[in-house]
C-alpha cells in the first residue's frame, strides 16, 4: 500500500481525541458536566474534520503530492464516525434515552432538524464512498458527493443555532468554510498557485 | 490524607469522592498556606463556619464582611434531601459573560475583577437616592444562610448555600415613591479587566440589565448575596454583590451589581432584547413551557456523571410554588414567560 505510515499516522492521531476525551471524563477533568463537554467536542470535532476534508483537494491542486488525495475518503469516513458519536452523546447525556422526547425534538427544534439532515448526508456519502459505488455511479458519484458543500452548510447552520451570544468561534469556522468553498469556484481554483514544478495529477483522481 | 485510585470495576467510585482527584498539588499547598494566613487572624475574622464547607476554598473575607458574617443566621433557609453542590463546580462550572462564554471562562478570567472598593449606586423612584461605599450599604441588614436550587435556562442545575438579605429590607431602607413598579439591577461594565466585554463579536449589550417586578422582589425568597460556602462570594459568581431569585431561571439573578434603580416601566433586560422569543421579562422556572431550542421538562443536576447521568424532573417554580404561585395568579404563564 503507498504511503502507508502516512495512512496510518492520520488514522491514529484522529482516532485518539475521542479516547482521549473519554479518559479526561472519568479522570474528571472535564468538570461537572462531561456528557455536553464531549457532546460540544464530537460536534465541533466533525466541522474540523469536514474542513480538513475540503483542504483536501486545493492542496492537492497547489502541491501536486499525491498523499492528500490518498486520505480523502479515511478523512470522510472520520467525519460519520465523529458524528455518530455526537449522536449517541446527544442521546445519552441530553436525551437520557428517552425516544419519545427525540420525537419532539425531531418536530419541534429546527436546529435538531438540520443536524439530522446533515448526518443523513454523511450517511449516504459514507455508503456510497467504495469503489463499487464509485463505478455504479460513474460520471454521477462525482456530482452525488458534491453533497458535502450542504453537509458544511448544514453543518453550520446546526452550530449557529446552538450559539447564544458570542459569535467569534463560529465565524472563524464559517469563514475558512467559506474560503475552502471559494477555491472550487473554477475562475478561483485556476489561479492557486503550484508550488511544485512536477508533473500535474489529475484532480479527479481518486 | 487518603488518597483513592477507582479501579476499572467500580465506576461509582467516581461520584463518591470527586474532591480527592480534584486536588492538585498546586491547590494543597495553595490551601495549606492560606490556613496558615488565616491562623494569623482575630476569630471573628475568620469564615463564620467553614467547617460547614470543608471543601471551599479558604479566604479573607473583607473586614466589614466577616464582622457581619460573625452573627449570622445560620441554615435559615435548606432543601430537603438534596445534597448541595461541590464547591468546586460551583465556582468552575458558570455563565458570566462578561468574562467569556465557556463556562470555565469566569473561573479562569474573574480574578482580575476589583471588588474592594466597591459602590452601589441607588436612584431612580426612591426617597433616599446616593451612592454607597459597599461596607455602608450593608451595614442595616442581618445576614442570612439561604441554601436554594439553582435552574439555569440551559436545563442545569445546582443547590447553593448563599449568604444574603431579603431585598424587601434594601426596599426598607431605600423608601420607594409611589411610581415605583420595578426594581432594575445593572452589572459593572468594565472593559479593562472583561474579555467578554471587549469581544467585538458579542451580541450583548452591556451592561448587562435584569429586573423584577416590585412585588417579586418584595417576595421573602429573593435576595441579594454576598456570600457562598459559609465566605465571600467568589468573583465569578458576582462578586462582591449579587442578585438570587431562586424560582427564576439563573440569568436574571444578576452578578456584580453596582446600579440598583427603582423605576416606573418594566425595565429592558439584557436577554429579552438579544432574543425575546427565547428570553421573557419572567423567566420563572416552568417545565411546561419550552426554550425555543430544548426542552425545560427535565434537568441535569450538577455534577452529573459521564457513567451516570443526573437528569432529573424539573419542577414548577423550581420547586418554590407554595412561596411564589400567588404572585402569578390569573397570569398565562405561557405568554408571560
Amino acid at each position: 500500500m503507498r504511503y502507508l505510515w502516512w495512512r496510518l499516522s492520520v488514522f491514529v492521531v484522529i482516532a485518539v481525541w475521542p479516547f482521549h476525551w473519554a479518559r479526561q471524563a472519568w479522570l474528571l477533568a472535564l468538570g461537572p458536566d462531561p456528557g455536553k463537554v464531549l457532546l460540544n467536542r464530537l460536534g465541533l470535532g466533525v466541522l474540523v474534520l469536514l474542513l480538513v476534508t475540503l483542504a483536501m483537494t486545493p492542496l492537492q491542486r497547489s502541491t501536486a503530492w499525491p498523499g492528500w488525495f490518498l486520505i480523502r475518503r479515511q478523512l470522510g469516513l472520520w467525519c460519520l464516525a465523529y458524528a455518530l458519536l455526537h449522536l449517541a452523546a446527544y442521546l445519552v447525556f441530553v436525551l437520557g434515552l428517552d425516544w419519545s422526547q427525540l420525537g419532539v425534538e425531531l418536530r419541534d427544534r429546527p436546529y435538531i432538524i438540520v443536524g439530522a439532515l446533515a448526518l443523513l448526508g454523511l450517511l449516504v456519502l459514507a455508503v456510497t464512498s467504495n469503489r463499487y459505488s464509485q463505478k455504479r455511479l460513474g460520471k454521477k458519484w462525482k456530482q452525488l458527493h458534491r453533497l458535502v458543500y450542504g453537509v458544511v452548510g448544514l453543518g453550520l447552520l446546526h452550530f449557529l443555532w446552538v450559539v447564544r451570544s458570542d459569535l467569534k468561534e463560529w465565524a472563524i469556522y464559517a469563514c475558512v468554510a467559506v474560503i475552502l468553498l471559494l477555491l472550487r469556484v473554477p475562475a478561483v481554483a485556476r489561479r492557486i498557485p503550484r508550488f511544485s514544478g512536477g508533473k500535474r495529477v489529475s484532480a479527479t483522481k481518486v | 490524607m487518603l488518597i483513592k485510585f477507582p479501579k476499572a470495576s467500580d465506576c461509582l467510585e467516581s461520584q463518591v469522592t470527586p474532591e480527592s482527584l480534584y486536588l492538585s498539588r498546586r491547590a494543597l499547598l495553595g490551601s495549606s498556606a492560606a490556613a496558615l494566613a488565616l491562623a494569623g487572624l482575630p476569630d471573628w475574622a475568620a469564615a463564620a463556619d467553614a467547617s460547614l464547607y470543608p471543601d471551599a476554598e479558604p479566604s479573607k473575607a473583607p473586614t466589614w464582611l466577616a464582622r457581619q458574617l460573625s452573627h449570622a443566621k445560620w441554615q435559615a433557609m435548606t432543601v430537603q434531601g438534596e445534597a448541595i453542590t461541590p464547591f468546586k463546580d460551583a465556582t468552575h462550572y458558570n455563565n458570566f459573560y462578561e468574562f467569556g462564554t465557556e463556562k470555565s471562562d469566569p473561573g479562569d478570567n474573574a480574578g482580575a475583577l476589583q471588588t474592594e472598593p466597591w459602590s452601589v449606586v441607588v436612584d431612580g423612584e426612591v426617597g433616599k437616592p446616593g451612592r454607597y461605599a459597599l461596607e455602608d450599604f450593608m451595614k442595616p441588614y442581618q445576614l442570612e444562610e439561604r441554601i436554594y436550587r439553582l435552574r439555569c435556562v440551559e436545563a442545569w442545575s445546582m443547590v447553593i448555600p448563599w449568604i444574603g438579605f431579603p431585598i424587601s429590607a434594601l426596599l426598607k431602607q431605600v423608601e420607594p415613591t409611589s411610581k415605583a413598579k420595578y426594581i432594575r439591577f445593572e452589572t459593572l461594565q468594565d472593559a479593562k479587566t472583561m474579555p467578554g466585554v471587549r469581544s467585538s463579536f458579542a451580541l450583548i449589550n452591556w451592561p448587562y440589565v435584569e429586573g423584577l417586578r416590585l412585588d417579586e422582589a418584595m417576595n421573602p425568597l429573593a435576595i441579594l448575596a454576598v456570600g457562598m460556602y459559609g465566605r465571600e462570594l467568589a468573583n465569578q459568581n458576582g462578586a462582591p454583590l449579587r442578585l438570587v431569585v431562586p424560582w427564576k431561571y439563573g440569568f436574571k439573578s444578576v452578578k456584580s451589581i453596582v446600579r440598583i434603580s427603582l423605576v416606573a416601566e418594566q425595565p429592558k433586560t439584557t436577554w429579552q432584547d438579544l432574543a425575546p422569543s427565547e428570553y421573557g421579562f419572567y423567566a420563572n422556572v416552568n417545565p411546561k413551557v419550552d426554550h425555543p431550542r430544548w426542552t425545560q421538562a427535565r434537568e441535569r443536576r450538577l455534577p452529573s456523571g459521564l457513567f451516570s447521568p443526573n437528569v432529573r424532573d424539573t419542577l414548577m417554580f423550581n420547586g418554590y410554588v407554595e412561596e411564589v404561585a400567588s404572585l402569578y395568579s390569573g397570569m398565562d404563564l405561557r405568554k408571560n414567560y
